[in-house]
């Protein structure tokens, strides 16, 4: 037992741990005695070199299930993946982060809250699956939006084709379209 | 542990009469598994899945409960991660009248969550997923009206983005909240001591709200910064809800003085679990132990049951442990104590212990050799990053027969080694049955 340390623990009556060496560590490894162990700060043992940014194994005890969902969160807090959003008609663009937004539909939910003093979200009916086409309409006059994003190579597409995550990567900024002038894109699709 | 599709869809099969299916922690099936107990188990009650690794393969399985399907009493898919369809949700929920506990995931927009409320007043428990939003006025109203109407709701959980700006929405039911499960999610707020203060006193608000609380977890919003709950969060709780008996609590730091004020406040805490993010993080003002923080805790809380210590310990705090925790059936340990005695002190004492873990903890061979028979009284033991040998391990095994003594080394295997080989991780519980024979190759019985 340690008898350099006086506030740590007095023997226990019936129990005689002097006998026992107080170099507690194992022969082979580096042994350090229970004053430098508590100096060694964050380390999860005696003989690594304390360092800030250590992390012990899974600590804080934190299932693996919320830890990766948190660290998702925090990740794609950090990440994010702003481009411009114009709507024809209206006076000011906005910008969305899509790395926020789990996917297409999470995506439009967004723009129409963005939108949402001009535009309406319109479910055109339920596909066998149970997927909603969405358009934007204007809640005003009633005409549709399609919403198109201009691509890494300067082309402009409709959103919904490709999977969510190349969508991210390739999308550089969003124009919500009016359908009288998107007649030329490729025919509308339902996407998730 | 891992379920199949296979698996769930043989359920559906062969059990007509199937009832309740709670998964938690499992991985191993998909949306597909589910489909087939939507469809094939026309008397569930219960669909439970906490916090589970399910693969989304685009089936969309709440689709398959038959419209003549009205027996669910809890529905928790709060750890899927795909899109669910509302409109299929909505009349499922419209149609088990009997439905008690629906715990959403994060594809559920507040508006959304509005709307089932009032399709479901009669909920015991919610949960929220994602409490996330840009304020809107409008949004907001709906939401205070749909809680208004849930005049049964007693069990709250989600993450919660934007908590000051929505708390109000549901004060309405706070008087009757029993319990309350949050996780702090990161957002703009973050940063700076002022932000901390907002974060404690968010919880403050909650706290003074739900006085007839009686469990309370906060799950740390970033587990590797530096916490945004301190203590106050917890002293204010606390005080403000004098049925609180069960806590978890992360934050980034604590004093003893807040200890000793919570240990006061709160004698008949039966669950105190409290996780410093940082290992051995001392009290932030007087820069001593926790000792006599957690002692406070130990003296005052006799009919504690299960409890988590965390932040610089020294054997003291397992001195007081031992003597005080008569009741005490569960203890977690990390990071803490100077010396054997530690150890000693726990399994010497604590009359009651049933299950006990350590991790990275200074403890040896000697105190585990000298308390042999404690282990026979308890359930189990487990015990990583400390300081036994494999000699021990084997002893302890010949000694006690009715024990498996389980080791879990990244070199295997054991026989050959000698005894002086550091155990990594041991596992011991008391066994009537002999050794198991069903241990993965990572684990080895001695």
């Amino acid at each position: 037992m340690s008898t350099s340390s006086a506030d740590s623990s007095p023997p226990v009556s019936g129990l005689d741990y002097d006998d026992t060496a107080l170099t507690l560590a194992l022969p082979g490894s580096s042994t350090t005695d229970a004053s430098d162990r508590k100096r060694a700060g964050a380390a999860s043992h005696a003989d690594k070199p304390p360092s800030p940014k250590a992390r012990a194994v899974g600590w804080p005890p934190v299932r693996a299930y919320r830890r990766n969902a948190l660290r998702e969160d925090a990740a794609a807090a950090e990440a994010k993946r702003l481009v411009k959003v114009a709507v024809d008609g209206a006076p000011y663009l906005r910008k969305v982060d899509l790395a926020a937004h789990g996917g297409y539909a999470p995506l439009l939910r967004a723009l129409h809250a963005m939108f949402a003093s001009c535009l309406a979200v319109h479910r055109a009916g339920e596909g066998s699956e149970g997927t909603a086409a969405m358009r934007l309409v204007d809640s005003v006059n009633g005409a549709e939006y399609v919403p198109t994003y201009e691509d890494k190579d300067g082309d402009w597409m409709l959103v919904g084709d490709v999977p969510w995550k190349m969508f991210v990567e390739s999308c550089k900024r969003i124009r919500l379209m009016k359908s009288s002038e998107a007649v030329n894109l490729s025919p509308r699709r339902s996407f998730k | 542990m891992v379920v199949t599709d296979e698996c769930l869809e043989m359920i559906a099969a062969s059990f007509r009469n199937f009832q309740v299916l709670r998964l938690v922690s499992c991985d191993g099936f998909s949306t597909a598994g589910l489909a087939a107990i939507a469809a094939g188990c026309r008397h569930l009650r219960e669909l439970d899945l906490q916090e589970n690794e399910i693969e989304d393969c685009s089936i969309h399985w709440l689709s398959l409960f038959p419209e003549s399907f009205t027996s669910l009493v809890t529905l928790n898919f709060s750890c899927l991660e795909g899109d669910v369809n509302i409109a299929v949700l909505e009349r499922l929920v419209t149609r088990c009248r009997n439905l008690k506990t629906l715990k959403l995931n994060n594809a559920i927009p507040l508006d959304k969550l509005a709307s089932l409320l009032r399709k479901a007043p009669q909920l015991v428990e919610l949960g929220t997923g994602k409490f996330s939003a840009d304020y809107h006025p409008d949004l907001f109203a709906k939401l205070a009206a749909a809680f208004g109407g849930c005049k049964s709701l007693r069990r709250l959980s989600g993450a919660w983005d934007a908590v000051p700006d929505y708390l109000p929405a549901f004060f309405c039911v706070c008087e009757g909240l029993t319990s309350l499960n949050l996780s702090y999610a990161t957002g703009a707020l973050f940063h700076g001591m002022v932000m901390d203060l907002i974060e404690d006193h968010g919880l403050a608000v909650v706290a003074s709200s739900c006085n007839k609380l009686q469990e309370l977890r906060v799950f740390p919003s970033d587990p590797f910064g530096a916490g945004f709950l301190t203590e106050r969060g917890l002293v204010d709780v606390s005080a403000s809800c004098p049925m609180l008996e069960s806590v978890l609590y992360f934050c980034g730091r604590m004093t003893n003085e807040a200890l000793i004020t919570i240990a006061k406040n709160r004698p008949n805490f039966t669950c105190f679990r409290l996780c410093i993010l940082e290992p051995h993080t001392p009290d932030y003002i007087t820069r001593e132990p926790l000792d006599a923080g957690f002692s406070a805790i130990v003296e005052s809380c006799r009919g504690l049951r299960r409890l988590s210590i965390s932040g610089l310990l020294t054997d003291l705090v397992f001195k007081s442990i031992g003597a005080h925790a008569d009741r005490l059936e569960m203890l977690s340990i990390a990071f803490a104590g100077n010396s054997d005695l530690g150890l000693h002190y726990i399994l010497s004492g604590c009359k009651s212990l049933k299950k006990l873990e350590i991790r990275d903890c200074p403890f040896g061979d000697k105190p585990l050799l000298a308390n042999a028979a404690k282990l026979e009284t308890m359930r189990s033991l487990w015990m990583s990053s400390c300081l036994l040998t494999l000699g021990a391990c084997r002893q302890l095994a010949r000694k006690m027969p009715r024990l498996s003594v389980e080791i879990m080394n990244e070199s295997y295997p054991l026989d050959s080694l000698p005894d002086e080989t550091p155990v990594e991780k041991l596992y011991v519980y008391r066994t009537i049955a002999g050794p198991r024979s069903d241990t993965p190759a990572c684990v080895q019985i001695v």
